[in-house]
């Protein structure tokens, strides 16, 4: 992995700036890349491959030092919107859909100088935790072939981990970044509710969805997020102030940060990888400073039932719009409402249509009560815990998950054990705060498992900062690589 | 009333006013109509994936006019809602409306029925996008046009208060007014930028529950709302006085054959599933936006006409005449004004202007004598420059080529003549040359006096004033 293709978005950048590398030379390394590993992994959906070649090649006729993201070849996951370009959201049902016009984020990218060089595979709609519900393959683990990469991100994570491309972009709307940046041993960021335009991200639950970026470390996601967060007229729901500086203070270290971990981990049943690298990060912080206070979190448990219930009565909503009409798939049969219920039938794969029947449920006539108006005082209970809880302390560090990646098909046919590994990133959708998911040390399997921090919300700088700080104690990029253990 | 002995109807009305912005509700596609199909459409008011709504406030602001002209409370926070229903005229299958937090809540029209002040509550209003259009069996297939998707709808919901088909006329009759006084709305019925659903029940009369209600659509003009509940009023009645119940069911009315179409039935009545539309934050109108609003309403309808009456001492009726539309009650007031001649103007707007307007279908706007042409024709009338009679005939001319009354009464030549010398000459050669008929008149037959105004008339082209003619006639026989 040691190509361009490899390197983080730092390094890329060093090495334009001192003339050592080309654009079209790093292009070309990850095409390279992809065409070597992505076989096996599945990880891209789409390559851009002339497209991408022609921008490296304007690009290499401009000045490396004026564009924040200059040359930097990212993977989009094919949930987001690329003008002309396919944009599936690995559904059936989109099939070869071609959007007329291209998401804030791809204009924001492109504006920074990065190169788009294609679109990665991803749970339909982004609704799953381990790529499986793709109707277009699966992606493999680079780590180990038979273990999932997570998801619904796992294209983008998949991708970066086995170096064919140094950055990519996921969406999270229950932990569908810092999920499969954990289980692939990179770095993914989702930020405060409404730091990044959601305008050109195919919805899933509009209340949650977040785009973000996956790296290798946490300078590449610093580096990304502010070349995409900021105010979009497009996006009513998007933050109106502008993002705090993100890269100045990233090596401030860990000294005066304040770290809590909450105290209803313990009644967890944590892999011992996952634990041993939480008591690792917490011994790093003291040792750096001030040692983590044990924080009450309380709504946990129930944090699972109010993030399903109301991102499937959103879903349920958003996905009405696949009817087969007016473009993608369409059945044709003589009635309208064959057509609808036949393109949706076909169109639709199981958990789509597991959620979209669970949201209609909660929103009909006499549940709407019951379930969609009691989840939303359960979102804000905790949104308010959680305010309590940063009053206290800067960051708020637990597991991405409970355990490390599962094997491929190991919870195909269990859904609501494959919910439940939503349990720790789904808090940080819910209350619409930043959170990042760090790889921390590999687990007995060899896999990697991650640390999660989460910020106050608006506090990118500091999620960064404390990121930056614990990716240097664990220094895992180093220790360790994809496919051959230690580095 | 309208529910015949023993039952008192009950009527709500639903009226979605598409309002007179510049460009659509949640894009900034203009909201054009009569362009090619599918011109003025984008991705937001496509439905296309990604793609998220944002607010016009232009459209804001027009609902809060409304609100404020209606007396509602305009809530501070207001909040969207999805309607979720499958329809290929609504291409993300459901409508960005509002629920259970409207922008304006409460408020009343007023309006009379035959001399009697009537006072009908709001329950509220509400802003939505509008949907696409269907043409159907165009060889075979249904095709949809999205340019009318997503044009601004304010929703006025009336509580049952109406209680008769007239007064369900009357009170859509001054709203329209309202909307077009306010110039956010053009009201038209017909072709649907004004769109009612009537809601009506029967109780028994001396009972306190209201009776089970049915809906009506497709009602297209102030007649077609009140045959069509003629029409279903009478079902009601028959049904229930044979002893038989009323179902739930919204129908459609046919103006052709003026009768109701069922729809559907309760039992196949929508769950809309509405719930807070998570792309939009909630709507903040704070004290200063409700202020500016207040600022650009103009003097409403029924303010005008009671100001008309008070101070230009007109009659109900021509007050009433004379500011249903705000532009004619402008044109009115400022042509008394230059005048100072109320009652002389409003005579003249109504009968030759509103005429005038009626048989060319033209609007004030582009009328070619304004209020200052008008006053000045109106001058010389009272003037004694032009008779009364010869002033229709100016009148025609001023607005065929554009000129002033003056410049009209000369190229015509229609001054009066006014000099007594002149019309003595007139009046000795008229008698001269009847010598048989003065002979009768004096022998007694009196009524050939009009035949001799008559003649002198003639004589004079129409400039004579037939009073002061009269005059000199009555004297010159010798009376």
């Amino acid at each position: 992995m040691s190509g361009l293709a490899g390197k983080s978005v730092g390094e890329l950048l060093l090495l334009y700036r001192d003339g050592a590398a080309r654009p079209a030379e790093v292009v070309g390394d990850c095409l390279d890349a992809i065409d070597s590993r992505d076989r096996v992994a599945g990880a891209f959906l789409e390559v851009f491959r002339d497209e991408a070649m022609a921008r490296a090649e304007e690009l290499g006729k401009e000045d490396p030092g004026r564009l924040p993201l200059y040359g930097i070849p990212v993977a989009v996951k094919d949930n987001i919107c690329t003008c002309g370009l396919p944009t599936t959201c690995g559904s059936k049902i989109l099939g070869r859909y071609r959007p007329p016009y291209d998401a804030t984020v791809v204009e924001r990218l492109t504006a920074a100088g990065a190169i788009i060089i294609g679109k990665t595979n991803m749970d339909e709609f982004a609704m799953g935790s381990s790529n499986e519900y793709s109707a277009f393959g699966r992606v493999r683990n680079p780590w180990n072939e038979e273990y999932t990469p997570g998801g619904s991100s796992g294209g983008s994570a998949a991708a970066v981990a086995a170096g064919m491309v140094p950055a990519a972009l996921g969406s999270d709307t229950g932990g569908s970044i810092r999920q499969p940046a954990s289980f692939c041993g990179v770095t993914g960021l989702k930020g405060t509710y409404g730091r990044i335009s959601r305008y050109g991200l195919v919805a899933f639950a509009s209340s949650f969805d977040q785009i973000g970026p996956i790296a290798n470390d946490a300078e590449g996601c610093a580096l990304l997020m502010q070349a995409l967060a900021g105010p979009d007229g497009r996006d009513s729901t998007a933050i109106e102030e502008d993002c705090p500086d993100l890269l100045s203070g990233l090596d401030a270290g860990l000294a005066d940060l304040s770290f809590g971990i909450p105290e209803e981990l313990g009644s967890w049943d944590l892999d011992p990888a996952v634990a041993s690298a939480l008591d690792e990060a917490s011994r790093a912080v003291a040792a750096a400073g001030v040692a983590p206070e044990t924080v009450p979190l309380p709504g946990m448990e129930i944090s699972i039932a109010c993030y399903y219930v109301i991102a499937n009565a959103e879903a349920s909503s958003n996905l009405a719009r696949f009817d087969g009409v007016r473009y993608g798939m369409r059945e044709n049969t003589g009635s309208l409402g064959s057509l609808y219920a036949l393109t949706r039938t076909a169109g639709f794969g199981e958990e789509v249509k597991r959620r979209i029947l669970l949201g209609t449920y909660v929103l009909s006539a006499g549940y709407y009560d019951a379930y969609y108006s009691k989840a939303l005082s359960v979102r804000e209970m905790i949104r308010k815990a959680y305010g309590a809880v940063f009053s206290r302390i800067d960051l708020l560090m637990l597991p991405v998950t409970p355990g490390q990646a599962f094997l491929l098909g190991e919870k195909l046919d269990d859904p609501v054990s494959m919910y439940l590994s939503d349990i720790f990133t789904t808090p940080a959708n819910i209350a619409g705060l930043p959170a990042i998911s760090i790889p921390a040390g590999l687990s007995a399997d060899g896999l990697p498992v991650g640390v999660q921090l989460v910020a106050a919300a608006g506090r990118e700088d500091v999620l960064l900062r404390g990121a930056r700080g614990l990716e240097k104690l664990f220094r895992f990029r180093e220790r360790s690589v994809p496919g051959g253990g230690d580095a | 009333m309208a529910g015949g002995a023993g039952y008192v109807t009950v009527i709500g009305l639903e009226v979605h006013a598409q309002l007179l912005t510049r460009t659509k509700m949640f894009c900034r596609c203009p909201a054009a109509f009569g362009e090619e199909p599918n011109t003025m459409v984008c991705p937001v008011c496509l439905g296309l994936p990604g793609a998220l709504p944002s607010v016009n406030r232009e459209a804001v602001s027009m609902a809060v006019r409304l609100g404020l002209a209606l007396g509602c409370v305009i809530e501070r926070e207001s909040a969207f809602a999805r309607k979720n229903y499958f329809y290929p005229d609504a291409p993300r299958n459901y409508q960005i409306s509002m629920y259970d937090r409207p922008l304006c809540t409460g408020g009343s029209l007023v309006f009379e029925d035959e001399g009697t002040e009537v006072n009908v509550r709001l329950e509220r209003i509400h802003l939505e996008d509008d949907a696409g259009k269907l043409l159907h069996g165009r060889g075979g297939h249904s095709l949809i046009d999205f340019n009318r998707c997503g044009v601004p709808l304010a929703e006025i919901v009336t509580r049952p208060e109406i209680h008769s088909p007239r007064q369900a006329s009357l009170f859509l009759r001054r709203l329209r007014q309202m909307l077009r006084y306010l110039e956010i709305c053009d009201g038209n019925l017909e072709e649907g930028s004004m769109r009612v659903d009537v809601n009506v029940s029967l109780r028994r009369t001396g009972d306190d529950a209201l009776g089970t209600r049915t809906e009506i659509k497709n009602l297209n003009s102030f007649k077609a709302v009140e045959a069509g509940l003629e029409v279903e009023i009478k079902r009601q009645r028959d049904e229930l006085e044979s002893g038989g119940t009323i179902v739930q069911v919204t129908s459609l009315w046919d103006a052709r054959e003026k009768k109701l179409v069922t729809m559907r039935s309760k039992e196949r009545a929508h769950d809309y599933r509405y719930f807070p539309e998570p792309d939009l934050p909630l709507l903040i109108i704070g004290e200063g936006w409700i202020e500016e609003e207040r600022a650009k309403i103009p003097e409403l309808p029924l303010d005008r006409e009671r100001r008309f009456r008070r101070e230009y001492g007109l009659p109900a009726y021509d007050a009433g005449v004379l500011t249903a539309e705000s532009d004619i009650a402008d044109y009115y007031e400022e042509t008394a004004n230059l005048t100072g001649e109320p009652k002389t103007s409003a005579n003249w707007v109504m009968r030759d202007v509103l005429r005038e307007l009626k048989s060319t279908g033209g609007d004030i706007g582009g009328f070619p004598a304004g209020p200052a042409a008008l006053a000045g024709l109106i001058d010389l009338v009272k003037g004694g420059v032009v008779s009364n009679s010869a002033g229709a005939d100016v009148f025609a001319a001023m607005i065929e080529s554009g000129e002033s009354a003056a410049d009209a009464v000369k190229r015509l030549g229609l001054e009066c003549i006014s000099e007594v010398n002149e019309l003595e000459e007139i009046v000795d050669r008229v008698l001269e040359s009847k010598p048989d008929e003065v002979e009768r008149y004096h022998r007694g037959k009196k009524q050939l006096m009009k035949f001799f105004v008559g003649q002198v008339m003639k004589e004079s082209g129409g400039k004579a004033d037939p009073l002061i003619v009269s005059g000199i006639l009555r004297r010159k026989l010798g009376e």
